[in-house]
């Protein structure tokens, strides 16, 4: 038989399952795991989590920094989570190995808990890139220096951003700018290095990163592109590599994250930017997952949320029995940034144009907005918008169903498919079946005829068709027309 | 068809906005109600031709040889009493069903509730209304304690800055109730530009059945925005921290790639809600009608506790009830777990007071039967009911997968259908009744704020004519009841269901006709003979033994159905202006049926043209459970991904033919509003 457990591992496996981690991942799979198996039969689980807190949800953590929302609003679970979701949750400790033939982990507080099927779902680690000073000799981030990963990184900046004092952003991406934009709302004087030209170069092209870093700079964001930072300075801020100085009392590190593959790497796991995975979201060895930023799988994208989630879907179906065939194919890749007022979408791979690739592209530098769009065989191959979030709401949807673009794409990413009456045609210029009472169905040529024979005014109107006798909201039209057909004679 | 000597002062008999017009034999003039303000629709306007003899039924007709044949009253009351005996000493009480409506006045309600539990003695008995009001009525009840539709007199929202709209476009389906919309800026919800949509400062587009993403993205956005009113939370409500914890994981940007509502555009629309000094949160169909419609209707009620909207003066949550009895009709006892006054079946203390008004044991009432979809797909089949009683509902027209229910119509032992007119379903009764409607006899509606009217005969019914409540007696007497337990005159009736009402939670006791008449406005509780009656109730307390209101802890899962490569298109059903519910009446006026009188399907040009259709052409639009014939009308402003056909038309112009009978799991509501399905050209003849 293939168990239950252990998405088709093998014989005779029952019901403990134990995840490492208790981050977004992590917390998911337990919950989406209690949807499908609220009695805990057939699956036992247990989840161990390095941090002290609950977890939370690190998408929210800009929110956090700008005072938008508190620690606790973001937390994902209450302190009754784990009794009435049937949780072994183990929080403050970590697994300090795997033993495969056992099936067993070690915690560091000595204990060791069994398993059926291990996941991991260990999340990523922040790197700090090679300048000069910014990490101490323990590889930790420099005083001064911090990361922007985790919720007790957000109170940490959050107490030491003074109005009007400066701060530097290490980092371009997405995060970074979230980062830079959360500093800025509370009066922070920011500044974002980033050694690329190009702002979030991972997904904008170079017009799309110059809108974009104009709309930032309106909202107090500066920026130093191009150089790379050489040395950070405590005290004075970052030493750039053409010689220049940005002042700053903190420094900010959003440079990237890794994968935190420290336990499988141990455990002697297949690893290829990531912990390799199939997908079952199985590694090479089949009683253990990976699932979240950990994880390698060809069609996922690391550092979103959207995958992980549905890792833990795909993942919950499989260790609960509930859908033996259920498996993960990727997650179509949409990337937003969460920034007030500033509107931010890419769709697929927006750089890519290619042969067969229909491009259509608007730019409208003054007004902070940009679009591309590529579409291939009729669909979204990806696109790049800015300030233009009803195009990026649409365009999003026909992605992720793969649906036909419309024709007028030009339409599309204006956002909103214009009525073909608008621009509010002057009653005269209207046809004869226009409707103008739509409560009893009167169209124009009635109401012109009904004024021929007689009928000369609004309530005259009203008695002869009905027009207006309704909710009335057409009551000015129909004087409108009554001033328009005096006027004709 | 006699007319009174003076024009009486009636309301209109179709939707729950009950518009005052009088009437004078069959000629209607609008007439000044706070409703209605002296409105009417092109249905209102003509609904006197329903008073014409040949439109509608006038004598009994019994079926002979196949074939439906004008019977005498006594012939087929006797023949559907004797068959009523047959089978249940065949097959057990439950063998019979009763099926009502929401269009049926408060006294026959009741009574048929009545005739059902102690006549028939039958647990299977629900209505129409489960199709309409039941996810709003559930979800109203868990938040508050108590579903009184609107829980405001309707004339409160001409005040009012803002007003969203979810679901519901009353421009076509209530036009007057747009009079009251004149000061406030619209925000509508609709996946269509309906004409609602049109007049509205800003519209939200979300596929359909994604609502419930919709209002979890906005709660988020009340939060993360800064507009959440803590004093309001924390003094009137609970549990905001469990349904803030699902709406956490919903953040703007999230909630806009499930729905295609812009990010910018949710928090646009909770903006212009928390900045308003008076803003009203309204739900309708589009809303409700899903198989996760308690759901929705619970986030938009979660939204509406987040700004602090409920039991506010001059602001608000309430549902914009359908049918024109869509409120009383399900508050007196003719829904399946329900007795009158709003009190639960299995509530031992209600079932006490309510044998007591009846005169019968406790014991020997029936517990809660079946909902309408469960009830009409167990017809005939083992276990399932053998035969049925329809009052005032077409359900091969108006029920979903309407080629199962018709086929399960088919397979019975008796069907028996009172009606004003020979609808699709008189059609295939064995027994049908010709009974009084609107304006050929007295009766009390309760409209959608609530508000108790009574209407007034103002024509003498023509031929053999009788009122539903003479169907219910000629019946209950044959089955061994004494007469006087069922009244066939409307106010002793309602006398009576004053009483059986008495300290529920909709408490009719202080309303009577003599009151009615003197033109009280009552909305209900009115708990007393000289109570002014309530027409906002939640103003110091909700009805909750706390007082206090319930955020619900939902979560958004989606259609039961979603579109896959076999059926790609998601449809959607709903009303045009000029016809109402199942058409049965508004068919039959050449008026209307000029200006709509048939189904279309409306599309994006794009997507007909993929499907190989033109404006203009018949096409097939066929899901799993059926195919439907519709002209197709290409309009640009439809979503690419849906399609929109109106649910009026008979045969195999029938909507519901396509609808999904996924239920809600607590209001057993069908998913009428989303379902999969293909568009394709009509093949032509080889």
């Amino acid at each position: 038989m293939r168990g239950a457990v252990g998405a088709g591992a093998g014989a005779g496996v029952t019901g403990r399952v134990t995840i490492v981690g208790y981050g977004m991942a992590g917390a998911r799979l337990a919950e989406e795991i209690r949807r499908l198996d609220p009695a805990g039969d057939p699956v036992e689980l247990t989840v161990v989590g390095a941090e002290p807190d609950r977890a939370y949800n690190r998408v929210l953590l800009s929110d956090v920094l700008t005072g938008a929302l508190s620690a606790a609003s973001v937390r994902l679970h209450d302190d009754r989570w784990p009794a009435a979701s049937r949780v072994d949750l183990r929080l403050d400790v970590r697994v300090t190995g795997i033993d495969r033939d056992l099936r067993t982990v070690a915690l560091s507080d000595g204990t060791s808990v069994d398993y059926d099927a291990l996941v991991l779902a260990t999340g990523a680690l922040p790197w700090l890139p090679p300048v000069d000073g910014l990490a101490g000799d323990d590889g930790c981030p420099a005083p001064g220096v911090y990361t922007f990963r985790s919720l007790r990184d957000c109170a940490t900046i959050r107490a030491r951003i003074r109005p009007g004092a400066p701060v530097a952003v290490l980092g371009g991406g997405l995060l970074g700018l979230e980062v830079a934009r959360g500093v800025a709302a509370r009066g922070g004087r920011v500044t974002v290095v980033h050694p690329g030209d190009t702002l979030m170069e991972r997904q904008l092209d170079a017009t799309a990163g110059r809108v974009l870093a104009s709309a930032l700079e309106r909202c107090g964001v500066e920026f130093r592109l191009g150089v790379p930072a050489a040395r950070y300075l405590p005290g004075d801020g970052l030493k750039l590599a053409d010689g220049t100085m940005v002042a700053a009392d903190l420094v900010i590190v959003s440079a990237g994250v890794r994968p935190d593959v420290t336990l499988a790497a141990a455990a002697a796991l297949v690893i290829d930017g990531g912990v390799r995975v199939d997908d079952c979201l199985r590694t090479s060895d089949p009683r253990i997952h990976a699932i979240g930023d950990c994880a390698y799988h060809s069609g996922a994208v690391s550092g979103q949320v959207a995958p992980a989630w549905d890792q833990a879907r795909t993942l919950a179906s499989l260790l609960t029995g509930t859908a033996p065939a259920a498996r993960y194919h990727g997650t179509p890749v949409v990337t937003r940034l969460k920034a007030r007022d500033i509107d931010v979408t890419v769709v697929g791979d927006g750089r890519a144009d290619g042969p067969r690739a229909d491009v259509v592209r608007v730019e409208d530098a003054t007004g902070g907005r940009y679009a591309k769009l590529v579409v291939r065989d009729g669909r979204v191959a990806g696109a790049v918008l800015v300030g233009l979030p009803d195009a990026a709401a649409t365009i999003t949807q026909l992605y992720d169903q793969a649906a036909p673009v419309p024709a007028d794409r030009l339409a599309v990413l204006l956002g909103r498919a214009l009525p073909a009456d608008a621009g509010g045609a002057s009653i005269g210029a209207l046809p004869g079946e226009a409707l103008i009472c739509r409560c009893n169905s009167v169209a124009k040529g009635r109401l012109v005829s009904a004024w021929r024979s007689g009928a000369s005014d609004v309530p005259a109107l009203a008695e002869a068709t009905r027009a207006g006798t309704g909710c009335g909201g057409c009551r000015a039209a129909l004087g409108d027309l009554v001033d328009w057909l005096a006027a004709a004679g | 068809m006699t007319a009174t000597a003076q024009p009486v002062d009636t309301h209109c008999p179709y939707c729950a906005l009950q518009c005052g017009m009088s009437l004078h034999g069959s000629t209607v003039r609008p007439r000044e109600f706070p409703a209605n303000r002296g409105g009417l629709c092109q249905k209102g306007w003509t609904a006197g031709e329903l008073l014409a003899p040949e439109r509608r039924l006038t004598v009994p007709l019994v079926r002979v040889d196949g074939e439906l044949r004008p019977a005498s009253w006594a012939t087929a009351l006797d023949l559907v009493a004797a068959r009523i005996a047959d089978i249940q000493a065949a097959h057990g009480r439950d063998a019979v069903a009763v099926f009502g409506g929401g269009g049926l006045t408060n006294e026959k309600s009741y009574l048929l509730g009545k005739f059902a539990r102690v006549a028939l003695g039958t647990s299977q008995v629900d209505y129409n209304g489960r199709f309409c009001m039941s996810s709003a009525a559930a979800a109203g009840l868990a938040a508050f304690g108590m579903d009184r539709g609107m829980p405001f007199p309707v004339t409160d929202l001409d005040d009012a800055d803002v007003i969203l709209l979810a679901g519901t476009n009353p421009a076509e389906t209530m036009p007057p109730l747009m009079s009251h919309f004149t000061r406030a800026r619209l925000i509508v919800v609709d996946p269509r530009r309906t004409a609602t949509a049109e007049r509205a400062a800003l519209h939200l587009r979300p596929a359909p059945g994604t609502d419930l993403a919709l209002a979890l993205g906005m709660l988020h956005a009340v939060v993360a925005d800064g507009h959440l009113r803590s004093d309001y939370v924390t003094d009137r409500t609970t549990g905001f921290a469990e349904a803030w914890r699902i709406a956490a994981a919903w953040w703007p940007e999230r909630a806009e790639r499930v729905t295609g509502v812009a990010a910018a555009d949710q928090r646009a629309a909770v903006a212009m809600l928390a900045s308003a000094g008076r803003a009203y949160l309204l739900t309708g169909r589009g809303s409700e009608q899903h198989a996760t419609g308690v759901d929705m209707v619970g986030g938009w009620i979660n939204l509406a506790l987040a700004l602090g909207l409920p039991g506010r003066r001059g602001c608000g949550y309430g549902c914009v009830t359908g049918q024109g009895n869509g409120q009383g009709g399900r508050e007196h006892g003719q829904k399946a777990d329900q007795l009158p006054g709003y009190r639960r079946i299995d509530d031992p203390a209600a079932r006490r007071h309510v044998a007591g008004v009846w005169g019968v044991e406790p014991d020997s009432l029936p517990g809660p039967g079946r909902s309408a979809y469960e009830l009409l797909d167990a017809l005939g089949r083992p276990g399932g009911p053998r035969s049925l009683l329809v009052f005032g509902s077409n359900p091969v027209v108006s029920a979903p997968n309407a080629g199962r229910v018709t086929d399960r119509l088919s397979d019975m032992d008796l069907l028996m259908v009172a009606d004003v007119v020979l609808s699709e379903t008189a059609a295939r009764a064995d027994v049908v009744f010709p009974v009084t409607q609107w304006a050929e006899e007295s009766g009390t509606m309760t409209n959608l704020e609530g508000r108790i009217l009574l209407r007034r005969p103002a024509v003498v019914p023509p031929g053999e004519v009788r009122s539903d409540l003479d169907v219910l007696q000629g019946l209950a007497v044959r089955l061994g009841q004494p007469a006087h337990r069922f009244p066939t005159d409307p106010e002793a009736v309602f006398t009576e269901l004053a009483r059986a009402s008495r300290g529920g939670m909709a408490d009719y006791s202080g309303i009577s006709y003599r009151r009615l008449r003197a033109g009280h406005a009552l909305h209900w509780p009115v708990p007393a003979a000289d109570h002014p009656g309530t027409p906002r109730p939640f103003l110091d307390a909700f009805a909750h033994p706390d007082g206090r209101a319930r955020f619900a802890p939902v979560d958004h899962t989606g259609p039961a159905e979603p579109p896959d490569d076999e059926f790609p298109l998601r449809a959607t059903t709903g009303r045009v202006l000029a016809q109402y519910q199942s058409g049965a009446q508004t068919r039959r006026i050449a008026e209307l049926t000029a200006v709509a009188g048939a189904v279309f399907v409306e599309v994006h040009p794009d997507t007909a043209q993929r499907a190989g259709v033109t404006d203009g052409d018949q096409a097939l639009v066929t899901s799993r459970r059926g195919t439907v014939r519709a002209r197709v009308r290409c309009v640009p402003s439809m979503r690419t991904d849906v399609v929109f056909l109106p649910f009026h038309f008979p045969g195999d112009q029938r909507a519901n033919l396509l609808t999904n009978p996924a239920l809600d799991p607590t209001s057993r509501m069908p998913e009428f509003k989303v379902c999969a399905v293909r568009l394709e050209p009509v093949p032509v003849p080889a």
